[in-house]
């Protein structure tokens, strides 16, 4: 698969950012490359697991289904891994239940291995495996109804991460109100689902899209919401500060929930979350459930690092060090509610969920 | 009315409010067990068992405090009426006579009160340190009712040999181990309500050596639900063993295996270079240094102590032993040595509901500063130290040590200007034990279950009241 290739010719950067990177068209330098090789840029999503899986040998790689539920740019990465893994236990050989676990096991360290950054990646796989093999169905006699039965678990849990953008978006309505101003930062699928639904509804508001350097992500969210006829503004993001007195809440995505409460998102959201917090804005957080992990960093050196090389246009000195660490966390202290599939929560709320899943 | 009943229960243990308090919640458990009849059972029961042993006891213990005693006891008494209800042990209930009387026979350590007492703490138990033990040592083989094991415990709970949330957990369910295995049922009787009763018995004797610790009202609570829930066709022989080896699961589990998960978790927060601050002598905070060390971790120990105890000074020479770098320092420099300090690892001797952290006094302050410095503080506490209550300071609920090892330095015997402080009127010396920490202070908690932060305390008492294991 073309896009794994790049994973290994440039190892600085995360795998989890290049595929990012590789869903938006955003041109440059290095990325030419990548859009060159690719030879399917919009492959159709797959219809059902099973048809491929008969003509598949005994081998079957949860690696190549789970690139293909990931060409869909739509889809989200931990939701193309849930459908892999919920693949693997149709297709899985195994006679037993021990077996049938360990099988999972393997199949999620592998796509884990895939990319060690992605915190959702991690904790989606590790929230599948605890809520399909939490059933009491493990004490059937029968194998194959267990087998049913942990299928349906995992199509389900595959089904709300899938609809888990729609739920966000419908219960974040009632805090967009008529003639606010939302601060954005990141381009976060969910974020841009909620303020569509909220054009969609007829609400009267305007967006402070930060530059988002380096990816360029306000750039683009800026393209998509222009689109949808809302009044956006850029701003860069060293002028956070400045406009936050006219912004009335700031909205960001979270590329994981962790354990504490607090969220690990682009560079910069510590940042906007500290200056809302002393001007007193709400921050808010839409995130899927899936992405709570088990993570409990302590402060901003705790996280495994994410590099992502910085292009500032002009060839730098190599005496001078370059920060390149693509993200950073927010204490729990700094967000005001997490809006996620599972309803509206205040980020203590989220080691409740872990502390009961995983108990 | 009041002087006569005072000069009668000259000797009687002072249960205070706290202290009542707790034995109550841990009654109250074992009276939800052992539901409607084992109320006067119970109660008739141990005074029973006491009425023998007691009788020979002299009541003449003339205490010249009795002023300060009476003052207290005036504040006290309509509290007493609405324990009365619910309890089913006697209470101190100071208008019925034939109720003190009994609470002086049953009582078996004789304590005299301490003078001087601060004003603020009048409502928790003080009395003269080292009164008892000879005492107590001379009548080691009289004590029908109290089982050896026990009364050797609360002995070394007078003395302080035995000192720390685990040591004494352990010790305590070591000892009513031996006293399971020794026990008979009584022709007539139930084993559950009787072993019950019993337990009940043996707690009031350790409370009146030491007040219990919230880590032992829970083990106790969890034994006293073992016992009522056996079932009732097992024969005494298997009702014991089960209960033993109940027992001995706890504490495998919820002690010794908890800090083995614990210290996994923990030293996966400590990296190379990393300055670790500690504060007296934590049990579990040890074992996750010599454990990160044993990793190859590189990191710096820094110890704080305080007076009197000054135990920190035994876990530096455990750590310099295992070839640790180590910085001591006692607690008036941790402001000065807080900036160098990325973590602060802390123990605890229970954990609240509402996320305060109850432990050695000191802890509060170290945490205190680290929050002012913005070092995280991270609590390591076994999951059966947590308890439902609330606490909001420290002094609703804490305990007096001796106030005499304040005014004495071991070693310098020029530092004597308070010689004598018994004797001065308006000076009175404090030695809190405990204090209570805020949960704003701690960034996060490592338990068996894993790293929490502290909102969720809550829910683990929750889920583990649901486990069969546990309560």
């Amino acid at each position: 698969m073309e896009t794994e290739a790049p994973s290994m010719e440039n190892p600085k950067i995360s795998a989890y950012y290049q595929t990012r990177l590789a869903h938006f068209g955003v041109v440059s330098t290095e990325w030419l490359a990548q859009a060159q090789s690719a030879t399917n840029p919009n492959p159709p999503l797959p219809s059902s697991s099973t048809n491929s899986h008969t003509d598949k040998d005994t081998n079957f790689s949860v690696i190549d289904e789970f690139n293909r539920w990931r060409n869909h740019p739509d889809l989200a990465e931990a939701v193309a891994a849930i459908r892999a893994l919920a693949a693997v236990i149709s297709a899985s050989k195994a006679s037993t239940m021990m077996q049938l676990e360990i099988e999972l096991k393997n199949a999620s360290d592998t796509l884990k291995a895939w990319d060690t950054t992605s915190i959702s990646l991690t904790a989606a796989s590790d929230l599948f495996m605890r809520y399909v093999t939490r059933t009491s169905a493990l004490e059937f006699e029968d194998f194959n109804s267990a087998k049913a039965r942990l299928i349906e678990r995992a199509d389900k849990f595959g089904e709300i991460s899938y609809k888990a953008r729609k739920i966000i978006g419908m219960l974040s309505q009632d805090f967009i109100f008529d003639g606010c101003t939302i601060l954005v930062h990141g381009f976060s699928r969910v974020v841009f689902e909620v303020l569509k639904l909220a054009a969609h509804n007829k609400k009267r508001f305007r967006v402070f899209c930060t530059e988002g350097r380096p990816d360029r992500t306000g750039l683009r969210l800026s393209n998509d919401l222009a689109k949808l006829d809302v009044p956006v503004k850029l701003v860069i993001d060293s002028a956070v500060a400045y406009t936050m007195d006219e912004v009335d809440l700031v909205l960001v995505g979270a590329d994981g929930v962790v354990e504490s409460g607090g969220i690990i998102n682009m560079m910069g959201t510590y940042q906007i979350a500290l200056v809302a917090k002393s001007m007193n804005k709400p921050v808010y957080v839409a995130a899927e459930s899936y992405k709570f992990a088990r993570h409990y960093p302590l402060d901003q050196k705790d996280l495994a690092p994410a590099l992502r090389p910085v292009d500032f246009g002009v060839p730098i000195p190599s005496k001078v060090e370059v920060e390149c660490s693509a993200r950073d966390y927010t204490p729990p202290q700094y967000l005001t509610l997490l809006f996620t599939d599972l309803g509206v929560l205040t980020p203590s709320v989220v080691s409740d969920e872990l502390i009961q899943l995983y108990l | 009315m009041k002087d006569q009943s005072n000069s009668s229960k000259q000797q009687k243990p002072k249960l205070t409010k706290a202290e009542r308090r707790e034995l109550q919640e841990a009654q109250r458990a074992a009276k939800a067990a052992a539901k409607g009849e084992g109320n006067k059972a119970s109660a008739t029961a141990t005074s029973a068992n006491a009425r023998p042993a007691k009788a020979v006891k002299p009541a003449q213990k003339s205490d010249n405090a009795s002023v300060a005693a009476t003052e207290k006891k005036g504040g006290d008494f309509p509290h007493e009426k609405d324990r009365k209800k619910d309890v089913p042990q006697p209470r101190l209930q100071y208008d019925d006579k034939s109720r003190v009387e009994k609470a002086k026979r049953r009582s078996v350590v004789k304590q005299t009160e301490a003078r001087n007492r601060v004003e603020l703490f009048r409502h928790l138990p003080q009395y003269e340190h080292g009164s008892q033990l000879p005492d107590l040592e001379a009548k080691f083989f009289d004590l029908y009712p109290m089982h050896p094991a026990v009364y050797k415990v609360g002995l070394q709970y007078i003395s302080g040999d035995i000192s720390g949330g685990n040591d004494r957990c352990i010790a305590m369910l070591q000892a009513f181990q031996e006293a399971i295995k020794d026990y008979k049922v009584p022709p007539e009787k139930s084993l559950g309500r009787d072993l019950t009763a019993k337990i009940g018995s043996y707690v009031s004797f350790l409370i009146e050596c030491r007040p219990l610790s919230i880590s032992m009202g829970n083990a106790i609570r969890f034994l006293k639900s073992q016992i009522a829930k056996l079932p009732l066709t097992l024969s005494e022989s298997e009702a014991k063993t089960s209960l033993q080896a109940d027992i001995e699961r706890f504490i495998s589990e919820k002690i010794v295996l908890a800090n083995k998960v614990i210290v996994k978790h923990a030293v996966t927060k400590i990296r190379d270079g990393d300055v670790l601050l500690t504060y007296g002598s934590s049990l579990a905070v040890e074992m996750i240094l010599l454990h990160a060390h044993e990793l190859g971790k590189q990191f710096r120990v820094v110890i704080v102590d305080s007076r009197p105890k000054l135990r920190g000074q035994q876990l530096l020479r455990r750590l310099v032993e295992k070839g640790l770098n180590c910085t001591y320092t006692h607690i008036n420099g941790v402001s000065y040595i807080m900036h160098e300090v990325s973590r602060v690892f802390l123990g605890a001797e229970s954990i609240l509901s509402n996320g305060t952290v109850y432990s050695r006094v000191g802890t509060a302050s170290v945490a205190m500063v680290a929050h002012a410095a913005r070092v995280p503080v991270i609590v390591c506490c076994e999951a059966y130290k947590f308890h439902e209550r609330v606490q909001l300071d420290s002094i609703c609920s804490n305990e007096l040590g001796d106030p005499e090892v304040i005014s004495n330095v071991p070693g310098r015997m020029d530092v004597n200007h308070l010689n004598g402080w018994a004797d001065i009127e308006n000076l009175q010396l404090l030695n809190l034990i405990y204090d209570a920490m805020p949960s704003d202070y701690v960034s996060m908690i490592v338990t068996d279950y894993g790293m929490v932060p502290p909102t969720s305390v809550p829910v683990i008492v929750r889920e583990y009241g649901r486990e069969q294991v546990w309560i």
